[in-house]
């Protein structure tokens, strides 16, 4: 992870981690913050306590969004101080819906001028983002939708549950738009629970949401999206985005919580043992296999 | 308080809400209080509502009360995890859903509701989280339910900024909008019920909860309310309903103490 970070995120870059709940590198996150990248434009649906850290800690100037809160919590606090009060400088916004989001993802990753989508109709928020732009149907002029811009991040960063070496990727759980910001970004970092063989990635292709083609760099880093999940292999861990409305409600708490556990660490592995195997055990779910399919033998 | 059954506020407005989903099949839910809702509903009055949440699970069969719409027990035993693309294209745009919730901030007499901003948009005194899927769900969900506790600060006059639109205030020109959406059709507060008059599409004062007056409601507002002609009290949740949102839905109280 230092080494992906380190080669491939630089300052001034426009960042992408996304993850719905589900898949939020965290542990990307934190190094980030570790390395003390400055002046980001970070872009995410839903910037929730990733990167109320990381905006926290100073990486970024510009945010790009649908939906910013804790998820079922409350604030940002940290990124309110800056909107709010400018404290301690002003964070620029950019803000869209969620499907405008998703779909400047998809513009970017189709390779598209613009994609149209019927959403914003009488809504002030094209009135505050002048790239969400009314336009007319070429085939019938009663029909309107409106456009939003391609996105394509210097670097989109994706936890996964596992990919082989090559970083051939397989999700399973919710999807968020982990595969559309891959294909949108310059560069892409696949961060996994687990590096497994090719053959395992081959007997289930139909699972594999982004090809090795378009990834950058692969990093094993087991429980980096702590306090998000993955799934089948850890439960979001809701007490820490709970403790999290308390960390952040002064600056001085964040910063001790950032000394305590990014910048007092050297990479993620410290963190997970820190926390300690007893923590993890309580985080981990019950089996739900899904079963197999049968692909058949065509020889 | 009723028949020496005593309830919960957040009890009372989960009951009436769940009574407005009969017979409804895709569901739009948000996390808190919809999510208890939308589960006793299917308990009760819709036993085929299948469940949607923005994350991008269909027919959910959630076996714990989840905290956020991307709680892991969502996606396992699920109908269909799509992406989120597919969510809000094929579902949400193409017009499958029939009813989602929504909230905020504040509201307006038409409807129409703000999640962005408190204060001026470049300068807020309150930032608020933003539209999320808000803006496109109230526009293509066939109707939207509205759950919210009702003050002066949230049932305002005028919106500080209109993130998803409800009604326009002219029939006519809603009407020819062309949205699958037919706007807000109920509001639910913790004072009172609402429906919306056809006739000017203004929020209409349906039941009063039991032990508040039309004066309670009319002080916990920004206009004067128009009120039914067959105004009525809400129905106290009974004791089946009780029941499940105790001892199913939410046992530890963590949305409706």
């Amino acid at each position: 992870m230092q080494d992906a970070v380190r080669e491939l995120v630089r300052d001034g870059d426009t960042v992408a981690i996304e993850g719905f709940t589900h898949l939020i590198c965290f542990a990307a996150g934190h190094e980030i913050i570790r390395q003390r990248r400055r002046d980001l434009t970070l872009a995410r649906m839903t910037p929730d306590v990733i990167y109320d850290q990381m905006i926290g800690a100073g990486v970024a100037s510009k945010l790009i969004f649908s939906w910013m809160g804790n998820p079922g919590v409350g604030n940002l606090h940290a990124v309110r101080r800056r909107v709010e009060r400018g404290d301690p400088e002003p964070l620029e916004l950019e803000e869209y819906s969620h499907f405008g989001m998703v779909c400047r993802y998809m513009a970017g990753a189709a390779n598209l001028p613009f994609f149209p989508i019927r959403s914003y109709y009488e809504s002030d928020i094209p009135r505050v983002n002048p790239k969400i732009v009314p336009m007319d149907s070429p085939y019938d002029d009663r029909e309107r939708v409106y456009v939003v811009p391609p996105l394509r991040p210097d670097v989109a960063i994706v936890h996964a549950q596992r990919a082989d070496a090559g970083g051939d990727t397989q999700i399973w759980g919710l999807m968020g738009c982990q595969k559309e910001v891959a294909f949108a970004g310059r560069k892409v970092i696949v961060v996994v629970e687990e590096v497994v063989d090719e053959s395992l990635i081959r007997r289930d292709p139909n699972r594999t949401v982004i090809p090795g083609a378009v990834v950058d760099a692969v990093v094993e880093e087991p429980f980096a999206c702590h306090p998000s999940f993955a799934q089948g292999y850890y439960d979001r861990d809701n007490r820490f985005y709970l403790e999290w409305d308390r960390i952040a409600k002064e600056p001085e708490s964040l910063e001790a919580w950032l000394d305590e556990w990014v910048y007092g660490l050297s990479d993620h592995r410290e963190y997970v043992e820190k926390y300690g195997d007893a923590y993890w055990d309580s985080l981990r779910p019950g089996p739900a296999s899904s079963g197999e399919v049968d692909y058949g033998r065509y020889a | 308080m009723t028949d020496g059954v005593s309830y919960s506020k957040s009890e009372l407005m989960i009951a009436a809400s769940a009574r407005l989903l009969g017979g409804v099949s895709n569901c739009f839910v948000g996390v808190g209080l919809p999510n208890i809702v939308c589960n006793l509903a299917q308990r009760t009055v819709a036993p085929e509502l299948q469940l949607v949440y923005e994350s991008g699970v269909f027919g959910a069969r959630p076996e714990r009360l989840p905290l956020s719409i991307g709680d892991p027990t969502l996606a396992t035993g699920s109908t269909a995890v799509t992406s989120m693309f597919e969510l809000f294209a094929f579902y949400l745009q193409a017009g499958l859903i029939d009813v989602a919730f929504l909230g905020g901030a504040q509201i307006d007499r038409h409807g129409n509701l703000n999640t962005t901003v408190i204060g001026d948009y470049e300068h807020p005194k309150v930032r608020l989280p933003g539209s999320g899927g808000a803006c496109e769900i109230a526009i293509h969900a066939r109707r939207i339910l509205v759950i919210m506790r009702q003050a002066q600060r949230s049932f305002v006059e005028r919106l500080d900024f209109r993130t998803s639109p409800g009604h326009s205030g002219d029939p006519a020109h809603d009407a020819d909008r062309g949205w699958h959406g037919s706007g807000p059709t109920n509001v639910v507060t913790d004072l009172a019920t609402y429906g919306f008059d056809a006739e000017t599409g203004e929020m209409l004062l349906h039941t009063l909860h039991p032990g508040v007056s039309v004066d309670d409601v009319r002080s916990s507002m920004g206009w004067e309310p128009k009120i039914s002609d067959d105004l009525d009290e809400t129905a106290a949740p009974t004791d089946e309903e009780l029941r499940l949102i105790r001892e199913e839905l939410d046992p530890g109280g963590v949305y409706t103490k």
